[in-house]
C-alpha cells in the first residue's frame, strides 16, 4: 500500500536542498572516546586535500594536545592565529571567527565542535560559530565525541558515571554533511592510554581512569557505532524516498512529553528525543500552567525555561498549555494535534494526595483512551536536589485573619438577632454565609480560620450547655463536623475559582493584546503609521524600549524608536546587522551574544523568508524578562505582525508603481499613434508639394506653383508647432522645467506673443487690452507659451473673420486674463475635458493637430499656481480664462537711479500703478 | 559690379549649409564655409569677412569661444544660429560680442533681415558718421536736438527714458541684451536689475508706441532683451 507522500516534509526537504546549495560543507569526525585519533584523521585527510586536491586549507582551531603526530601534521597548514580574550585576570585564547570570516579558504579545520567560548566571544558555543561559518560558504572539518551528543548525554552519564556538560544539539549533527566515524578497538586505545599516547589534564585524571574501564569503552563505542549506523540508515532512507516515492513514509508517530520544573524533566526529553528518532516522529515537549504553578519560586521557573530551551535543541516543537488539571489539558491537545504516544516521568515517591485524589499520571493513564503512555525513569542531573518543587501557597494579609473573626463574630450576633436560641439550621446557614463571605474576599486560609472559628462559635453560643465548649447532645458533632467540612469545601472552591480566572484573565490578556495591535494594524496604511502603532502596543506589552530598524538595500536605519530614546547601535548594530543577515535571534536571553542590552529578532514576513524585512529590538527595563522563552515567543509573535505589515505596505508601493507603469504605458502607446499620424500629415503635404515642384515644373503655372509652394512653408509651421507643443509637453512632465519667475509687466508679454503671432492671425481683428500697470511673477517663456497656445487655438477654431479679443483683470488677489473668440464655443460636458491630454472635439478629429495645447496651458498654470477655466460667451463663443495669483507686489523701483539732466529739472520717478495691492 | 559682402559661414550640418549657400548666394552674397571653429578663427583671420555666420553647436569649439576669440581683436559682426531652448547659449554668446541671432528653424527673410542690419552697423562704424535722425514708423527721434516726435507731436521724455531710446537706436535692428542696455544706461553695477529695466522700457513703449500691447518698433525678445525694429 503506497500511501501520500507528507507535503510538509516534501517541502521541507526541498528547502533543505536549497539551503545546502548555499552552506559550506560540514564533516565531523565522530569518535568513542577521547584519544581515537580524531584529530589525527581529520589532519591527514585535510592534508591529502591540500597536496593532491590543492585546496586551499586553514587550521582554525586544532588541538593537538602535545601528541608528536599531530603536531608534525599540523605545522603543514596555514594557522588561523588565535583571539586573545583577558578574562579575570588571565589571557584566554579563543578561535577567531572574525578572522576566519575574513580569510575565508575553502576548508576550515575546527576542532571540538562541543567546546564552550570563552566570556566574550560572539557565540557561546564553538558549534554556533561553525553554523556561522557554514553560511558563509566556508567547508568546516570538525571532531566530536560520542559524549558530546544532546540525546546521549544521560546515557553516556549512566555508563561512564561522568557527566559531561558540553554538548552539541542532535539538528546541528543530522544537518552535517558527512560523519566519519574513527573507530580504535578498545583494547588499542588502552594500550595507548598506558604509552602516554593520550592526553589527560592533570586535574581529571583520576576521574578519567574510571572513565578509561574496559566495560566503558566498549559500551561507548557501541553507541558510537550505533548513532553512525542510525545516521547511515536516515540516509538510506532519505535515498529511497527520493527514488521511490510511493514507497511508504514513516506512518506519523506523534509523541508528546510532559515537563516542568522536576529536574527529571531534562532526562524525559532526552528519552523524547531518542524515541522520536527511532520513530521517525514529530514530538512535542508540553507544559502545562496550573493556577498552582503560577505560584512557583524564581528557581523553579527558571529550570522550566531552561527545560524549554532543551526541548528546542532537541528538535521538539515546544508548547505551553494553561489549565486546570494539566491531564486533561495535556489529552486535549494529544487529541487536537493527533499524538499517537505520551512519555511522562515515573512518580517517585507516593504522596499522601497522591493516594487520596489520582496522581497526574494515573488520570492520563486512566483517560487516554487509544493513546499510548510511557512512564519512564532516569537518573537526575547532578546537583539537582530531589525534593519536587513545592508550591507555596497564597501570602495571607494579616487583615484577612482580623475579618475572619469579624464576620464570624457578626454572624453570631446576626443569628441571634433572628433566631434566639431555636432554629439551629438556620443559624448553621448564617455562619455558611459568613463563609462565603471571607473565602471569596480573603483566600483559603482566611476562610479555613472561619470554618473553625464558625464551629467553635456555634458550639459556644448555640449548643447546649450554653457558653461552653462541651457538648450535651452528641449528635451535635454530626453537625460540626458537617459544618466544618462543608466550610473546607466551600473554601477550597472559592480559592480555585478564583485561580482559573487568573488563569482565564492571564492568557486572554495575552491574547487580546496580539489581537488588538494585529486589528490596528490592518488597519493602517503607509509604514509611518504602522511601525508607531506596533511599537506602542510593544513598548506597552514588553515594559520595554522598542527600536524598529528597517532593512533597505542591506542597510539598516532606524524606523522608529521609543520617544527620548537612542537605540545604543552603535555598539550593537552588529548585533542587529547579524540577526539581519542569519535572521535568528540574538541578544538578551538568547545563546548569542547574550552580553546585549537588548533583544533583537528579526522581522521575517511569513512566506517571504528569503529576505527579512527588519530587526526589532526590545530593551526590557527588566533584562531577565527575556529569559522566559514565552515572552520570546511573543516578541516572535508580535515582529511577525510588524513584518506582515511592512509587507503589506510594501506591496502596496509596488502595486502603485505597477499601476503607474501601466497608466504610462497607456499614454505612451496613445502618444505615439497621435503622433504619428499628426507628424505624418504635414510631411505627407510637404513631400507632395515639393516633390510636384521638382518633378513637374515645366508643366506647373505660376499660380499653381505660388499655390504649392505656400502649401509648403505653411506646412513646414505647422509642423514647427507640433514639435514645439510635443517637447514642451515632455519636458514638462519629466519635470526637466524649471520656473524661473520674474517680475514681468503683463504688457509685454502680451506684446511678444502678438509679434510672434502677427502674421498668423492675420484673418482675425484682434483686440487686446492690458493696461501697462499690471503685473505678474510668471516665467515669462512658458507664460507666452499659454497665451500662444490660446490665441492660436483661436484662430484656428473660429471662423475667418471673427473677432479675438485678450484682455486682463486686475485684482487684489489674482490677475485674471481671458482671451474671448465668437466661434462655435465649447460644450458645457467637454468644459473639462477639453483640457486632457489628447482630447479633440468631436468636429475636430479631422484637423491636424496633437491635442495638447490646452494640456501644456494648464500644466503651466498650475506650476504658477493659478487655475485656467472655459466659460460660455453671451452671443456665442468661448472663454478661455486664467487667473494668477498676485503674490505682494514687485519691489519698488528705486533700485535703478534717475539719471540727471544737465541743466534741467529731473521728473519725479514714477512708479508702476498696480492694480493688484499687497496681500 | 561691385562684389558683395562676403559671409563667412561656420556650419557643420550639410543641410543647414545647403540652404544658407542657397538662399544667399542669390541675393548677391559672396560665400565662404568652414565646418569647424578652428577652421572658422583661422578664415576669419585670412579672408576679413564682413560679417560672420557662426553656429552655435559646433563639434569642436564651444561657439561662445569662438565669440570671444574673434572680439579679441576684431568687430566684424557676427551672427550665431542657435538651436531652440538654447536661451543661455544665445545670451552668452550676445554677452560675448556677437550681435544678433537666430533661431532654427528660420526664414530666409530673417536671414537676411539680420545680415542687412549688420552690414548697415558696420558701415555707419566705419564711416564714422553719425545719422543725426532716426525714424521708424510714426517715431522720429532727432538726436542733435534731443527731441522725440510721434506722429509729429512731441512727446517728453525723462533723461533716462531718453538715454534708453538712444541706447537702443544704437543697435537698432540688432538685439540688445537686458545685460548690455542696463550696462550702457545705468552702469555695470546695475546689470542683474532686469526686473526695473522692463518697467522703464514699458514705460517708454507707453509714450512711443501707438498700442503698446501691439507693439510695432520696441519688440521683446523674451529671454535675451530688446530689439527696437529698424526701418
Amino acid at each position: 500500500m503506497t500511501s501520500r507522500p507528507d507535503p510538509d516534509e516534501l517541502v521541507r526537504r526541498v528547502r533543505e536542498e536549497e539551503r545546502k546549495k548555499t552552506r559550506g560543507r560540514l564533516t565531523i569526525f565522530f569518535g568513542a572516546a577521547p584519544g581515537v585519533g580524531k584529530t589525527f584523521a581529520m589532519l591527514e585527510q585535510a592534508g591529502f586535500l591540500r597536496d593532491v586536491e590543492r585546496l586551499d586549507v586553514v587550521a582554525g582551531v586544532v588541538e593537538t594536545h602535545g601528541r608528536f603526530e599531530t603536531t608534525t601534521l599540523l605545522a603543514g597548514f596555514e594557522r588561523l592565529p588565535r583571539r586573545k580574550i583577558s578574562y579575570g585576570g588571565t589571557t584566554l585564547e579563543e578561535f577567531d571567527l572574525d578572522a576566519a570570516l575574513a580569510r575565508k579558504p575553502r576548508l576550515l579545520l575546527v576542532d571540538e565542535l562541543a567546546h564552550t567560548n570563552a566570556e566574550g566571544s560572539r557565540h557561546a558555543k564553538r558549534w554556533q560559530d561553525v553554523e556561522e561559518l557554514l553560511e558563509a560558504q566556508i567547508d568546516v572539518y570538525t571532531t566530536l565525541n560520542v559524549q558530546h551528543v544532546e540525546s546521549l548525554n544521560d546515557v553516556v552519564a549512566q555508563i561512564t558515571g561522568v557527566l559531561v556538560r558540553e554538548t552539541v544539539p542532535d539538528a546541528v549533527i543530522d544537518a552535517a554533511d558527512t560523519i566519519k566515524l574513527v573507530d580504535l578497538p578498545p583494547d588499542a586505545l588502552l594500550e595507548r592510554l598506558r604509552e602516554g599516547k593520550v592526553y589527560l589534564p592533570a586535574q581529571a585524571e583520576r576521574a578519567l581512569e574510571n572513565f578509561f574501564q574496559e566495560g566503558n569503552l566498549i559500551a561507548l563505542r557501541e553507541l558510537a557505532l550505533r548513532k553512525t549506523a542510525e545516521r547511515v540508515d536516515a540516509d538510506m532512507q532519505a535515498w529511497r524516498r527520493e527514488h521511490a516515492i510511493e514507497k511508504t513514509w514513516a506512518a506519523s508517530d506523534r509523541l508528546l512529553v510532559c515537563i516542568g520544573p522536576s529536574p527529571y524533566s531534562a532526562n524525559l526529553l532526552r528519552v523524547g528525543r531518542r524515541m522520536a528518532t527511532s520513530l521517525r516522529a514529530r514530538w512535542f515537549a508540553v507544559n502545562v500552567e496550573t493556577p498552582a504553578t503560577l505560584r512557583l519560586g524564581a528557581s523553579d521557573r527558571a529550570r522550566i525555561v531552561q527545560n524549554l530551551h532543551l526541548a528546542e535543541q532537541l528538535g521538539a516543537e515546544t508548547v505551553t498549555l494553561n489549565g486546570e488539571n494539566p491531564a486533561e489539558e495535556i489529552l486535549r491537545f494529544a487529541r487536537e494535534q493527533n499524538v499517537t504516544k505520551i512519555v511522562v516521568g515515573k512518580p517517585r515517591n507516593a504522596r499522601l494526595r497522591d493516594r487520596l485524589r489520582r496522581s497526574f499520571v494515573d488520570q492520563l493513564i486512566l483517560r487516554s483512551g487509544e493513546i499510548d503512555i510511557y512512564a519512564t525513569v532516569g537518573e537526575l542531573e547532578e546537583g539537582a536536589s530531589e525534593a519536587p518543587a513545592r508550591i507555596p501557597s497564597v501570602k495571607q494579609d494579616p487583615r484577612a485573619y482580623v475579618a475572619a473573626a469579624a464576620a464570624v463574630g457578626l454572624a453570631t450576633a446576626v443569628a441571634y438577632a433572628l433566631f434566639g436560641r431555636r432554629e439551629l439550621a438556620d443559624i448553621v446557614m448564617i455562619y455558611l454565609l459568613a463563609i462565603i463571605g471571607v473565602s471569596m474576599r480573603f483566600g483559603f486560609r482566611a476562610s479555613l480560620l472561619t470554618s473553625i472559628l464558625s464551629v467553635l462559635a456555634f458550639d459556644f453560643f448555640f449548643v447546649q450547655p450554653y457558653l461552653t465548649f462541651s457538648v450535651s447532645d452528641l449528635r451535635h458533632v454530626v453537625t460540626f463536623g458537617v459544618m466544618l467540612l462543608v466550610g473546607v469545601v466551600i473554601a477550597g472552591l472559592t480559592q480555585r475559582v478564583r485561580d482559573q480566572a487568573e488563569v482565564a484573565r492571564r492568557s486572554e490578556r495575552r491574547t487580546a493584546i496580539l489581537y488588538a495591535m494585529s486589528r490596528e494594524l490592518s488597519r493602517m496604511e503607509g509604514l509611518g503609521a504602522i511601525v508607531h502603532v506596533a511599537a506602542r502596543h510593544l513598548e506597552q506589552v514588553f515594559e520595554s524600549r522598542v527600536a524598529i530598524l528597517g532593512a533597505k538595500s542591506g542597510e539598516l536605519n532606524v524606523d522608529y524608536a521609543t520617544a527620548g530614546f537612542v537605540p545604543p547601535l552603535d555598539k550593537e548594530g552588529g548585533v542587529a546587522r547579524w540577526v539581519l543577515s542569519h535572521q535568528r535571534e540574538a541578544g538578551l536571553g538568547t545563546a548569542t551574544l547574550s552580553g546585549s542590552s537588548g533583544f533583537y529578532t528579526p522581522l521575517v514576513a511569513p512566506g517571504a523568508e528569503a529576505t527579512a524585512l527588519g530587526v526589532l529590538a526590545l530593551y526590557p527595563e527588566e533584562p531577565a524578562r527575556f529569559a522566559d522563552p514565552e515572552q520570546q515567543r511573543l516578541a516572535d509573535a508580535f515582529a511577525t505582525q510588524v513584518a506582515t505589515s511592512y509587507e503589506r505596505a510594501r506591496l502596496a508601493d509596488e502595486t502603485e508603481r505597477a499601476r503607474l507603469q501601466i497608466e504610462t504605458e497607456q499614454l505612451r502607446s496613445t502618444l505615439l499613434s497621435s503622433v504619428s499620424h499628426d507628424l505624418r500629415t504635414p510631411l505627407a503635404v510637404m513631400k507632395g508639394a515639393a516633390s510636384t515642384l521638382l518633378a513637374d515644373d515645366a508643366k506647373l503655372t505660376g499660380a499653381v506653383r505660388k499655390d504649392l509652394h505656400h502649401a509648403l512653408l505653411e506646412e513646414t509651421e505647422r509642423l514647427d508647432r507640433q514639435v514645439r507643443n510635443l517637447l514642451d509637453m515632455t519636458r514638462l512632465e519629466s519635470g526637466a522645467v524649471r520656473l524661473k519667475k520674474e517680475w514681468y509687466p503683463l504688457q509685454e508679454i502680451v506684446g511678444a506673443t502678438w509679434s510672434r503671432l502677427e502674421a498668423r492671425l492675420a484673418d482675425h481683428p484682434v483686440t487686446i487690452r492690458v493696461d501697462a500697470d499690471i503685473f505678474v511673477r510668471v516665467d515669462n517663456v512658458l507664460m507666452e507659451q499659454v497665451l500662444v497656445n490660446l490665441l492660436e487655438n483661436a484662430a484656428k477654431y473660429t471662423p475667418s473673420g471673427t473677432p479675438i479679443d485678450l484682455i486682463a483683470h486686475p485684482g487684489d488677489t489674482e490677475v485674471v486674463v481671458e482671451v474671448a473668440d465668437r466661434g462655435p464655443g465649447v460644450p458645457d460636458d467637454e468644459r473639462e475635458r477639453i483640457f486632457d491630454k489628447f482630447h479633440r472635439g468631436p468636429s475636430e478629429r479631422t484637423r491636424a493637430g496633437v491635442g495638447l495645447g490646452l494640456t501644456i496651458c494648464r500644466a503651466i498654470i498650475a506650476a504658477h499656481g493659478g487655475r485656467i477655466w472655459v466659460e460660455g460667451r453671451q452671443g456665442g463663443g468661448a472663454i478661455f480664462k486664467f487667473a494668477l495669483p498676485v503674490e505682494g507686489g514687485p519691489p519698488p523701483l528705486a533700485k535703478l537711479p534717475e539719471i540727471p539732466e544737465r541743466g534741467s529739472e529731473p521728473e519725479a520717478l514714477r512708479g508702476p500703478r498696480q492694480g493688484a495691492s499687497s496681500p | 559690379m561691385t562684389q558683395g559682402p562676403l559671409v563667412l559661414i561656420v556650419e557643420d550640418e550639410p543641410q543647414m549649409l545647403r540652404f544658407l549657400r542657397g538662399s544667399l548666394s542669390t541675393h548677391g552674397y559672396r560665400l565662404a564655409e568652414t565646418t569647424t571653429g578652428a577652421e572658422g578663427l583661422a578664415q576669419t583671420a585670412a579672408r576679413n569677412p564682413d560679417v560672420i555666420l557662426l553656429d552655435l553647436g559646433l563639434p569642436d569649439l564651444d561657439g561662445i569661444e569662438v565669440t570671444r576669440r574673434i572680439r579679441e581683436w576684431t568687430q566684424i559682426p557676427i551672427i550665431v544660429i542657435s538651436a531652440r531652448g538654447q536661451d543661455e547659449d544665445k545670451i552668452n554668446a550676445l554677452d560675448a560680442g556677437a550681435d544678433d541671432y537666430l533661431t532654427k528653424p528660420f526664414s530666409v527673410g530673417e536671414l537676411l533681415a539680420r545680415i542687412r542690419v549688420a552690414l548697415r552697423h558696420l558701415a555707419h562704424a566705419a564711416s564714422g558718421k553719425e545719422e543725426p535722425i532716426f525714424a521708424v514708423g510714426e517715431l522720429r527721434v532727432d538726436l542733435g536736438k534731443r527731441q522725440v516726435f510721434v506722429q509729429d507731436s512731441e512727446v517728453h521724455l525723462t533723461p533716462t527714458e531718453y538715454r534708453l531710446l538712444t541706447t537702443m537706436i544704437k543697435y537698432a535692428g540688432r538685439v540688445v541684451t537686458n545685460r548690455q542696455l542696463l550696462k550702457e544706461v545705468w552702469g555695470p553695477p546695475y546689470v542683474e536689475h532686469t526686473q526695473y529695466l522692463r518697467v522703464f522700457v514699458g514705460q517708454l513703449r507707453q509714450k512711443l508706441e501707438p498700442d503698446p500691447a501691439k507693439p510695432k518698433f520696441l519688440l521683446n525678445e523674451p529671454g535675451v532683451g530688446y530689439r527696437l525694429k529698424m526701418p
